[in-house]
């Protein structure tokens, strides 16, 4: 008979999510959700844009609300940091000392921003963008007419340079690479992405190396490494997360590019398991070790642990997916783009753009979308679906404008 | 109370598609069902402000052009995380070749 509850490190996005979704799977034990910050889990989407532009309140990020967490006895411990795990004697140690025993453990540790490791990192003004709080302390000073430097041409630091741009800013982005958002995207997305940003006046600089962050006290200007000096109120540092493993390695936990998991989320010890952007897990497709910082990995890696716990067999099986969108345009991607064989383009209406990715057997495997608004959604969601099929698509409909992905995959399905 | 609006052309929307309807300030979404009836709900997702209308539309369902939260239109259930918050519907109606449909007075 176990007692013990189930204890989840991390109140994010992921670990919010799994706490629910026990419940939901009809878990009836002890449930603890720790967490280092004051907040109800959160998702973190509009940090970078609907709560720099105003246009959400900050609770309506809020995953659960704290009656829903009461009704169904899920004990929030918030602003706890857990300092150890001891896994043979199945027990936690938190910050003040207390220890506390568990069942089984689940880790959504998340990551935190990395901050640039130049001189004068440490100024006032100098911001990271990760947390909630971090959104409310950089809102603002998002005025208009105020001068912002972003560090890093990643999703972060052009949905914050887009978000600053509407509230008026000067907004200049620095990217040490040769294109934007380079990691994640194809050059093709990287190209619309800095036509827009030009276009709406975001002075975008690539290839760019910064030698300081100057200032007395706070920022007044970055140094780069020619010795140019741009002078700015605020700048915001987005060059990645890293993710929250300690804990996890100093406990003797399998750790690589994250903690290490198996496909049904299970650390290398059989009471622990891990989700979200701290985990590493097998690729479904490839069986590669990979690490995602998504919104649908966090859902529903969440969803799934909650049944792994549980007892289920099923490994996790979601395609990768996510979305940015910056001023009124919007980029979704879905699947795997490194493998492919063959990349065919369908030029869409208002400069929009899909982009399909086939393996050598015309399979799709991945799609990557750009357009006004939602405008691509839509095909990225068939695209998801027609990746799912495993069935060969003729390349020349996927090129075609007039041919419907809706259509693609009925007579896919009909084979 | 409520009165009928004459909301768009019965073949403005294709069979198992979804049209965006705005009147009065507020934003709806009507759905030409495969089997060719049609239905109309609140316009945006429940979970975050998107327009419904760019999402797509499998059968009955509707999917959130964002989060992948999704909707029997007919009957406005939402089908499960992340969205919990059924949408609104409204009834409608065909004549003379348009879709009506029955908006509350404001």
């Amino acid at each position: 008979m176990n007692t013990a509850p189930i204890i989840i490190v991390g109140a994010g996005h992921a670990g919010g999510r799994a706490a629910l979704a026990l419940r939901e799977q009809g878990y009836a034990g002890q449930l603890l959700l720790i967490g280092d910050e004051p907040h109800l889990p959160y998702e973190r989407p509009a940090l970078s844009k609907q709560l720099l532009l105003d246009s959400q309140p900050a609770d309506a990020c809020h995953i659960g609300s704290a009656e829903q967490y009461q009704t169904l006895a899920i004990e929030r411990l918030s602003a706890t940091r857990v300092s150890a795990i001891a896994p043979a004697k199945r027990q936690i140690t938190l910050h003040d000392g207390r220890t506390l025993p568990y069942h089984q453990l689940l880790l959504a540790t998340g990551g935190r921003a990395r901050q640039a490791s130049l001189p004068g990192a440490d100024l006032a003004g100098v911001q990271l963008l990760r947390t909630l709080d971090d959104a409310a302390a950089l809102r603002p000073r998002l005025q208009a007419g105020q001068r912002l430097v972003v560090v890093g041409g990643g999703f972060i630091g052009l949905e914050v340079a887009a978000s600053a741009r509407q509230q008026g800013c000067q907004v200049t982005v620095l990217e040490a690479g040769d294109r934007l958002a380079a990691r994640a995207l194809p050059p093709l997305i990287s190209a619309k992405l800095l036509a827009l940003h030009r276009a709406r006046g975001v002075e975008v600089r690539l290839g760019c190396q910064i030698a300081a962050f100057r200032g007395d006290g706070s920022v007044s200007a970055v140094e780069l490494a020619d010795g140019e000096l741009l002078a700015c109120d605020t700048v915001v540092v987005g060059i990645g997360i890293q993710p929250n493993t300690e804990l996890a390695a100093a406990a003797g936990l399998a750790v690589g590019n994250g903690i290490r998991v198996d496909s049904r989320l299970q650390s290398s010890d059989a009471h622990i398991y891990a989700v979200g952007d701290a985990c590493e897990f097998p690729c479904p497709v490839s069986g590669q070790p990979q690490r995602l910082e998504t919104w649908r990995n966090a859902e529903e890696q969440g969803r799934h642990v909650a049944r792994s716990l549980l007892g289920a067999d099923d490994a996790y099986a979601a395609l990768p997916w996510f979305w940015s969108d910056q001023f009124d345009h919007s980029l979704q991607l879905a699947g795997q783009l490194q493998a492919a064989a063959n990349c065919v383009t369908r030029a869409l209406p208002d400069d929009g753009l899909l982009l399909f990715y086939l393996d050598a057997a015309e399979r799709l495997q991945g799609a990557c979308g750009w357009g006004a608004d939602n405008s691509i959604a839509r095909d990225i969601k068939l695209a998801e679906m027609l990746i799912r099929s495993g069935k060969p698509l003729p390349a020349a409909a996927l090129a075609d404008p007039a041919s419907s992905l809706k259509s693609l995959l009925k007579g896919v399905a009909s084979v | 109370m409520s009165q009928w609006i004459n909301a768009c052309d019965v073949d403005d929307i294709e069979q198992e598609d979804v049209l965006r309807f705005d009147h009065a300030g507020r934003t709806y979404a009507i759905y030409r069902a495969p089997d060719d009836q049609f239905y109309a709900t609140a316009g945006t997702c429940t979970h975050e402000k998107v327009h419904l209308a760019d999402g797509l539309v499998m059968d009955h369902i509707i999917e959130c052009p964002k989060h992948n939260g999704r909707f029997d239109y007919r009957s406005g259930k939402a089908l499960g995380a992340p969205v919990c918050v059924n949408l609104q519907t409204y009834p409608v109606k065909l004549e003379g070749g348009r879709v009506w449909i029955a908006l509350a007075d404001a």
